[in-house]
């Protein structure tokens, strides 16, 4: 039965749209016949930033990309700086690089997970989601003093060695979140009404999930075996025993799934990190600058270079992050600062599928696969 | 006091009143000074009117109560402390709630139909209150025994849905509108199985008076099992509990409200008081719609024990009771709300149509069929 269509304008201000989204709803009564989202509400210009600032001052930008796991994002635009220049980067470094990684996908997942479930109306995980998500933040906070833009790996190793008594604390929340795990999987994943939610809602096939750029876990729970930390080995990852979570079914249900069983396998990784820890300097003592003040050659680990200057050329470099694959396009035209930035952001790639996913769907169906497709609005409009 | 046709005998909250004013021995001389000016009749009208003041400071006690309550029964599954430093931990949050509420500005949207914008929380919040007429919180502790008690309080629920589509068209907002249609879909496919399945219980009682309900649920099986109707009607109170949390409208089905989905549904454009006033309503839902549970299925203000009392005592231990059974109700609602998700419409209705009522039915037809069986 047709009737008259109903054009509503969800968000930008709405409780479930992550921010300051917009989707403009062309409805049927409860169905939707067309749904639009609307970008750039957030919109910062952080690519042009990039080639206003040096390579150094640009770290604290990224930071505000995906601002509920930043590591990543540090990271990201760090290897590609550090491959442009070619700098190595000591083994302790790189293994503190992955520590903080690996506790951003959990802290990331646990924010994905609890406001999905609020979306669906159930409080409850979201403050059991904050309440160990407080933990790890605290653990960030003992390394380098920020809660969420941290600004701590730079080119050459991070800034800052681990502080004494980091260790012991991240044993703790490891083993308290072990059981935390099974809390939520207990709490969540056997409720009914959830599955009645979830299953079969916003299914989308390999094929066109790979078309639409989609990676990270919203690809994976599409059935393809997709991961960089794999596919593209950086880092440590090659000599870390973990598996990549993969579900075939394609649905909102799914990609749950697939982040709930990525928390475990991070936390796999991180108890092998914290075994394996190996003890040398936290940054390369490679020259790669010019001190202003002195006009000699500087290391990185005795003076801050200002100005930094990599030779021409340019490089993209990606890596997993908890959204999914963060790419750095950098441009050096050989002076201090890049001559172009470009940004693949993952959750501005996996947002542009929505308008497929909930067609002839209902607003608590988008709302449900929305969450699952798991976007910050700050990677979105950057 | 004049009862006419369809009100029972059994002593009343009135006859309460007069007891207790006899046993301080102030009734007489008040009586005499009304009777020596004819007017006897007002002497009545204003205990009436006193009993209903006392049952309304009552209903907004508990209802400012219930929700300090909600807050610190969803802090506690939550891992969190709630209000904490408006009074002892926290209890006079709701009369802050109260301050700040009466200080908002009353916004009424340039675009809404101004009176009936207007009307519309008068008719979610009076009929809430007129649900407790016939409710009975004690042995006599009742305004009035109806002797069609419980259809009144069908009737008098069925008026809400009318109030919060009110509500959600004069509002002029899209959330409001789709709030309200979505609150009549539900409230018209869940009025049917919880009538249903009260019926189900009318047929062991037969009478609609909730006295009689609960006075044919006192007393024992075998000595140690009380003779409540969840026990006969197991498959019917399961059915009934779910119909009225659909009917309070709270988490798993709370799509008037859908905060994710339509920001607020039907009261997202409503602030100040006329905010507070579906608030409140909301809640004396909660606790009239858990009394109607504890009446139908769990038997009302009766124990097994009661009788060891001095009938004396009686009113007062009954009101605790009742109380008891009714927080343990609401308890539940609210274990719930922090438990699960909401439902989707669609689903809510499947389920109300395609499950319930044909459960309800065949749970009606089971035990018409028993007692007219067992009658022979």
């Amino acid at each position: 039965m047709e009737s008259d269509e109903l054009l509503i304008n969800m968000g930008p201000v709405h409780p479930s749209t992550h921010g300051v989204l917009r989707f403009k709803l062309r409805m049927d009564g409860e169905i939707i016949k067309e749904c639009t989202p609307v970008l750039g509400h957030l919109h910062r210009g952080t690519e042009k930033i990039g080639e206003m600032k040096t390579y150094i001052q640009f770290i604290p930008y990224t930071d505000r990309l995906d601002y509920i796991a930043a590591f990543p994002n540090n990271y990201a635009f760090v290897k590609a700086v550090e491959e442009l220049a070619g700098i190595e980067v000591p083994l302790r470094a790189e293994y503190i690089r992955v520590l903080t990684m690996e506790l951003s996908r959990i802290v990331n997942h646990l924010v994905a997970i609890g406001s999905l479930l609020m979306d669906l109306g159930a409080a409850t995980m979201i403050m059991w989601g904050f309440r160990e998500r407080e933990n790890a933040l605290q653990l960030f906070e003992m390394l380098c003093g920020a809660r969420m833009t941290f600004n701590y790996i730079k080119p050459g190793g991070v800034r800052e060695d681990i502080p004494d008594g980091f260790m012991p604390k991240l044993n703790e929340f490891l083993k308290d979140m072990e059981k935390r795990i099974e809390d939520y999987e207990q709490l969540i994943n056997g409720n009914e009404i959830f599955h009645m939610r979830m299953k079969n809602i916003g299914v989308i096939n390999a094929k066109d999930a790979v078309n639409y750029g989609w990676t990270g876990p919203t690809l994976r729970g599409s059935g393809v075996d997709y991961d960089l930390r794999k596919y593209e080995p950086y880092s440590i990852y090659p000599d870390l025993d973990f598996k990549v979570c993969v579900r075939k079914e394609g649905d909102s249900f799914a990609r749950f799934i697939v982040r709930m069983d990525e928390m475990k396998e991070s936390l796999h990784i991180l108890r092998q990190v914290v075994d394996r820890m190996p003890e040398s300097k936290v940054i390369s003592s490679a020259e790669y600058g010019i001190a202003p003040m002195t006009g000699t050659p500087s290391t990185v680990s005795t003076y801050f270079p200002r100005i930094f200057t990599p030779p021409p050329g340019e490089v993209y470099s990606r890596i997993e992050a908890p959204k999914g694959e963060l790419g750095f396009y950098v441009v050096s035209d050989g002076t201090t600062k890049p001559y172009r930035v470009k940004i693949r952001s993952p959750s501005f790639c996996n947002l542009t599928a929505i308008p497929g996913l909930v067609k002839g769907l209902k607003i608590p169906d988008l709302i449900a696969a929305f969450g699952t497709i798991d976007v910050v609005l700050g990677d979105v409009d950057r | 006091m004049w009862t006419g046709d369809i009100m029972t005998d059994i002593p009343n909250a009135y006859e309460l009143i007069v007891f207790i004013l006899k046993y301080i021995g102030i009734y007489n001389p008040i009586y005499n000074v009304f009777e020596n000016l004819g007017l006897e009749y007002l002497l009545r009208i204003i205990i009436i009117l006193v009993e209903i003041a006392i049952l309304f400071v009552f209903i907004l006690l508990t209802v400012m109560f219930l929700t300090w309550m909600e807050r610190k029964v969803v802090a506690m599954v939550q891992a969190r402390y709630g209000p904490m430093v408006t009074g002892p931990r926290g209890l006079l949050q709701p009369v802050m709630d109260g301050v700040k509420l009466i200080g908002k500005e009353d916004l009424i949207p340039a675009k809404a139909d101004r009176w009936v914008f207007t009307l519309a929380p008068f008719l979610v919040f009076i009929p809430a209150l007129l649900v407790f007429i016939p409710l009975p919180f004690g042995e006599s502790l009742i305004i009035s025994d109806l002797k069609v008690g419980l259809l009144y309080i069908i009737a008098i629920s069925a008026m809400s849905p009318i109030a919060i589509l009110i509500a959600g068209w004069a509002s002029n907002n899209k959330y409001s509108l789709m709030g309200a249609m979505r609150a009549v879909a539900q409230d018209i496919s869940y009025t049917i199985p919880l009538a249903l399945s009260a019926i189900a219980v009318v047929l062991f009682t037969g009478s609609l008076s909730t006295v009689d309900i609960v006075t044919t649920q006192s007393g024992t099986w075998f000595g140690f099992i009380p003779k409540w109707f969840i026990f006969l009607q197991p498959l019917g109170f399961i059915l009934f509990l779910i119909a009225s949390i659909a009917e309070m409208g709270r988490i798993p089905f709370d799509f008037q409200e859908s905060e994710s989905e339509l920001v607020a549904g039907f009261f997202t454009e409503y602030s100040g008081m006329k905010f507070a006033m579906f608030f409140l309503a909301e809640y004396a839902h909660l606790f009239s719609v858990s009394a109607i549970v504890v009446t139908l299925f769990l038997g009302g203000w009766s124990v097994p024990f009661l009788n060891f009392f001095p009938a004396s005592l009686v009113p007062i231990i009954s009101l605790v009771v009742f109380l008891v059974k009714t927080y343990a109700v609401i308890f539940f609602a609210m274990w719930l709300r922090d438990t699960v998700p909401r439902m989707r419409i669609d689903q809510l209705l499947n389920l109300g149509w395609k499950i319930m009522i044909p459960l309800a039915l065949i749970n009606l037809l089971v035990t018409a069929f028993i007692l007219t069986a067992g009658r022979y």
